[in-house]
């Protein structure tokens, strides 16, 4: 049996100096809800563990004002959930992080541990890559910011460099008429893992489409930004048309594979059928179409 | 229901096993240990078929705090014999082999050693020490590509049994079954409408909560204790002393409060290891399986091909019915396809029947019971063809099943002839239910199917102790799965007249009680129920004997009423009555402690019917099935405890529409299991379903004091169909093949709407 080092700093270059010293062996831990279970199924074996749920910056929900918010890494999905004004400005987001797992998961589950785990079925991703969320590193070399799709880079795999540590994700101001709304198809109604995801943010402007991003999970090796679906609502009126060439843009991309989980037809296919009622319902959100 | 007729039967008082497991302190099989106790582990084949060429266990055993490793060499060579347990049979010849692998793994998790260590960590290390050397073999995991005529061949001795003359060349079939009825070609000729269709349903596994667990304690002077998570410790104690030779009465098996069974704890797996481990190592060996372990190497209901033809008049008699059913045996010849066969037409009294059934092997884990075994895959086909019936004729589905049901005298394609039934009254109850009578809810479409199940009686042993103070202990020995105990405290409360709080029921251990005969087959009520009322009127019998000594009257002038021994009459004399405290009490002076006893073997267990009724919404976009709304109604003879009753009926109806929607295992190319955990195979969540309605009907089985029938097994029968019917209706396609899972249900609405398919 090896040793387990765990740490939990207060502060994120205390954190980033453990996961360093670690030597790659290290791992961040938020609400353990992957790690934990990666652990005891023996597919993690890490010699150090860092526990990030005492920094305050990671641990806070910040509202920016005008719909802007600084989320922490490690905040858990339950309080996510409980913040009214965010789950007023960010439906969407709200909503994906909130379907993770179950009542005891959301008590710890982060949005951090989300994106850094890496699947691509990973829920609360979609909806953050279509918000435009920039997500905050630290590391040895200090801070950067980088778009939310940049993180991922594999099943399992961030583009996250030796040390670094996500420690918040912004959401931007958005104009009036935007809102934002989340899907995910699964076989059950909880607890289970997305077969595909969908995430669609959108402004409405006197009926019509202004401003459109469209994040998709499970469908590809990473969740994926889909610009053209994107582009294919912007100056529409979301009729069947624009609906059509946008769900086109989405089966477009699916990149994915045959398993237990779905089958590559049906997954592209759900991919078109989720992009549809998603927008709807953020359009309804965003007042109307 | 029953109130009225009896003072306690028929009420819902609190289990006596409730506080226990609501607060925590109920103690389930990893919750046993031992001073000193060592960690076993099961090293498994990676293969799913393969020589095993050798076993080289000593880079292990040099491990420091690996005390012991075993392989099919520690374990003597069985005959080949067969012996019952629960509802299925085994082969002694097999079943050592399924224990612990010999000549060649047969499937992906199939033991192959096992090592007892000092910790689990070590335990896992000398696993890996272990080198086995396997020549790979072709495998086969499909019951149809194994009955082909190229098919990998498991076991080179299997000739299939059932055929004449005997094929000369060994094959996957283990065995065929043939059950007729009339005359399957002169009814065909009759029929002025013939339905016919060919149905498949993959394996399933029961999905207990609580996975396989195990202490043994071996000791120097040859004494072997055992607790385990078990529907029979009897079993256990067989097996055990069988496959290890060792005197029966040496092992004292304890039964563990137990997390779920539905048929696949009725077998034994980590026993026998864990026996032998503690006998090499000088140690009590504690064993738990991990899901992964449970799902590859633990017994799952089969899946399988089902044919069903059926011929009718127009007025929708039925006049022929036909089924050719193949199951899954697993590795190990012993698939449920009696009980498919022989349920597959028994709701229906039609003239002429011809059904076949073959016994399949392949690489798979050797099935094990689950819930009426082999009856819901049957019903899937034969429940469905009925429903195209019933569409093709525009008949209301309950009017054909009432038209053609099984009643009172109707002979069985197997054999026997129905006694007194309640598959018409069951039928009646769902037509006049309030469900059945209102329309689904916009978007909601109805099914309808039936089930049946023969339920069993055989072996129990009962005592009844009367306490110093007068109240009662009830000692039986069949672990409780489904509420028994309260349903045996119930039945003894009622025949001596005094409050159920006086009554305490315990399961005792194999050397505690005489032999009790599995939990399984839904006979526990039944037929343990039957035992523990003897006992007690044995004990009344003795009762009266001693008020009988106190008054100094004939014990024949003494009566048991309310509780009491009264005089039988005025003649014989003017006595207060004398309650059971009051015996207790001077029970040393007129002869010593008060018991009584029974054994049996229960004759006479009343076979039972289900009908379901289910509205759901298809999502013709994504395959997604909603259910809305669902009722079972079942002939249940007494409902001794309604909500167990009922918690059974909705036990079996939500396995059932698992069964029905997602649950299936599935294989990769090398034989592998790809699901082997509650992510990817999917049983259904609490929010999956609606509650769910029951209907009891109470039609009362003339061979016991109380009317009981088994209620725990017809309930996973019918809710295959009744989810596929609904679905048909729905969607206007209709599916064969289960699960009707997203996947599959929206490529064949897509396939028969091409327009959408194109979206
Ligand atoms: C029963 C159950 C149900 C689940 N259901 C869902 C579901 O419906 N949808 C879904 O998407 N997921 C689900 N999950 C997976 C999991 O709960 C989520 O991915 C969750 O968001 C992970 O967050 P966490 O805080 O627990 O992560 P942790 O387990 O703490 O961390 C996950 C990984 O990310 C790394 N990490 C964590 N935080 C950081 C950081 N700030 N910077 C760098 N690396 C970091 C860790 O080292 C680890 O490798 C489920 C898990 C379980 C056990």
């Amino acid at each position: 049996m090896n040793d387990i080092r765990y740490s939990a700093p207060h502060t994120i270059d205390e954190a980033v100096g453990a996961l360093l010293a670690a030597k790659g062996t290290g791992r961040i831990l938020a609400g353990g809800t992957d790690l934990l279970v990666q652990m005891k199924a023996g597919m993690a074996l890490p010699g150090a563990i860092i526990d990030v749920k005492n920094i305050v910056e990671m641990s806070a929900i910040e509202d920016k004002g005008g719909g802007a918010f600084r989320v922490g890494a490690a905040v858990s999905g339950a309080r996510i959930g409980e913040h009214a004004a965010l789950k007023k400005a960010w439906p969407g987001v709200v909503e994906a992080i909130n379907l993770i797992g179950s009542k005891q998961i959301q008590g710890r589950a982060s949005p951090g541990g989300n994106l850094c785990n890496a699947s691509p079925a990973a829920d609360s991703v979609p909806a953050l890559i279509a918000a435009g969320a920039i997500v905050a590193v630290h590391g040895p070399n200090g801070r950067r910011e980088v778009a939310v799709e940049k993180i991922q880079i594999g099943p399992g795999k961030t583009s996250l460099q030796p040390g670094e540590i996500v420690v918040s994700f912004s959401l931007p101001a958005r104009p009036a008429g935007s809102s934002d709304a989340y899907l995910r198809l699964i076989p059950r109604t909880e607890m289970d893992i997305a077969v595909v995801g969908c995430g669609v943010s959108l402004t409405m402007k006197d009926g019509v489409c202004t401003a459109a991003r469209v994040g998709l999970g499970a469908v590809a090796p990473t969740v994926m930004l889909v610009e053209a679906a994107g582009a294919a609502l912007v100056g529409s009126k979301l009729d069947a048309e624009a609906l059509e060439k946008a769900a086109a843009a989405c089966r477009a991309v699916c990149k994915p594979i045959n398993d237990k989980r779905g089958t590559i037809v049906y997954r592209t296919k759900i991919a078109g059928v989720l992009l549809k009622r998603v927008a709807a319902i953020a359009a309804e959100r965003a007042g109307g179409r | 229901m029953s109130k009225g007729k009896y003072k306690w039967i028929g009420t819902r008082p609190d289990r006596p096993d409730g506080a226990d497991k609501v607060t925590g302190r109920a103690r389930f099989g990893a919750d046993f240990n031992m001073p000193g106790q060592l960690v076993g582990k099961v090293l498994r084949s990676p293969h799913a078929h393969a020589v095993i060429k050798s076993i080289d266990a000593s880079a292990a055993l040099a491990l420091p705090g690996v005390k012991a490793v075993v392989s099919a060499v520690d374990f003597p060579d069985q005959p080949n014999l067969i012996v019952p347990t629960g509802e299925m049979q085994v082969n002694l010849r097999d079943i050592t082999r399924n224990v612990m692998a010999r000549e060649k793994a047969l499937y992906e998790g199939h033991p192959v050693a096992a090592v007892a260590a000092t910790t689990e960590a070590v335990a896992k290390a000398a696993l890996d020490l272990i080198k086995v050397e396997y020549e790979v073999l072709p495998h086969v995991i499909d019951v149809a590509d194994a009955m082909k005529e190229d098919a990998p061949i498991l076991h080179d001795h299997l000739i299939t049994e059932g055929v004449k003359p005997a094929p000369t060349k060994p094959s996957n079939i283990a065995k065929r079954i043939d059950n007729l009825k009339g005359d399957i070609e002169a009814g065909f000729k009759q029929a002025e409408i013939v339905v016919e269709r060919h149905y498949t349903t993959q394996a399933v596994h029961q999905g207990y909560i609580e996975p396989h667990a195990t202490l043994a304690s071996a000791a120097e002077d040859g004494q072997i204790q055992l607790w385990s998570t078990t529907q029979g410790h009897f079993q256990v104690r067989g097996f055990c002393s069988r496959l290890l030779n060792i005197e029966t009465s040496q092992i004292r098996v304890t039964p563990t409060e137990i997390g779920g069974g539905f048929g696949g704890k009725t077998v034994v797996y980590l026993e026998p290891i864990a026996v032998r481990l503690s006998q090499k190592s000088g140690k009590p060996v504690k064993m738990v399986m991990s899901r992964d372990e449970v799902f590859r190497a633990s017994g799952p209901a089969p899946g399988g091909t089902v044919h069903v033809k059926i011929g009718a008049k127009r007025d929708g008699t039925i006049v022929a019915a036909e089924c050719t059913i193949a199951l899954q045996a697993g590795a190990f010849p012993g698939s449920p396809v009696g009980p498919a066969c022989w349920t597959s037409f028994a709701c229906y009294d039609i003239p002429n029947i011809k059904v076949v059934g073959y016994d399949v092997v392949s690489n798979r884990p050797k099935v094990a019971a689950y819930r009426a075994p082999g009856a819901p895959i049957s019903a899937w086909g034969v429940e469905s063809t009925v429903d195209i019936l019933a569409q093709e004729l525009r008949m209301d589905p309950i009017d054909l099943r009432l038209k053609n049901a099984a009643k009172k005298g109707t002979k069985t394609s197997y054999g026997p002839t129905f006694d007194t039934i309640g598959f018409v009254e069951t039928l009646e109850a769902a037509k006049a239910s309030e469900h059945y009578k209102s329309k689904p809810r916009a978007g909601m479409s109805r099914g309808v199917a039936a089930g049946f199940w023969f339920n069993v009686g055989a072996d129990s042993s009962a005592a009844a102790h009367v306490a110093e103070d007068g109240t009662v202990t009830i000692i039986s020995g069949n672990p409780d799965i489904g509420g028994s105990r309260a349903s045996l405290a119930l039945m003894a409360a009622e025949e001596l007249g005094v409050d159920y709080s006086k009554v305490r029921p315990v399961i005792a251990d194999t050397s505690s009680i005489g032999f009790n005969f599995v939990t399984g087959g839904s006979r526990v009520t039944f037929a343990t129920g039957l035992a523990v009322v003897n006992s007690v009127r044995d004990m009344i019998r003795e009762l009266k004997v001693r008020a009988a000594k106190t008054w100094g009257v004939d014990p024949d002038g003494v009566i048991w009423e309310d509780g009491c021994a009264k005089p039988a009459g005025s003649n014989v004399g003017e006595f207060e009555p004398l309650s059971l405290a009051q015996l207790a009490a001077t029970a040393g002076r007129t002869g010593g402690p008060i018991n009584g006893h029974a054994q049996l073997n229960a004759q006479g267990a009343g076979p039972g019917f289900g009908v379901h009724i289910v509205d759901l919404a298809v999502d013709r976009d994504t395959g997604i099935v909603t259910v809305d709304r669902y009722t079972a109604a079942q002939d249940v003879g007494t409902a001794i405890h309604p909500s167990y009753v009922e918690g059974q009926l909705q036990g079996g109806a939500v396995q059932g529409v698992g069964w029905a929607l997602n649950e299936e295992y599935i294989y990769g190319s090398k034989g592998r299991l790809d699901n082997a955990g509650f992510l990817d195979y999917r049983m259904p969540v609490a929010s999956d379903l609606p509650m769910i309605e029951t209907i009891l009907v109470e039609v009362p089985n003339p061979h016991h004091p109380y009317g009981v029938r088994g209620v725990g097994e017809v309930p996973i029968v019918p809710p295959l169909a009744a989810v596929g019917n609904a679905v048909a209706r729905s969607t206007g396609i209709r599916l064969t093949d289960l699960p009707l899972s997203p996947p599959r249900l929206s490529a064949a609405i897509d396939a028969a709407t091409p327009r959408m398919a194109a979206e």
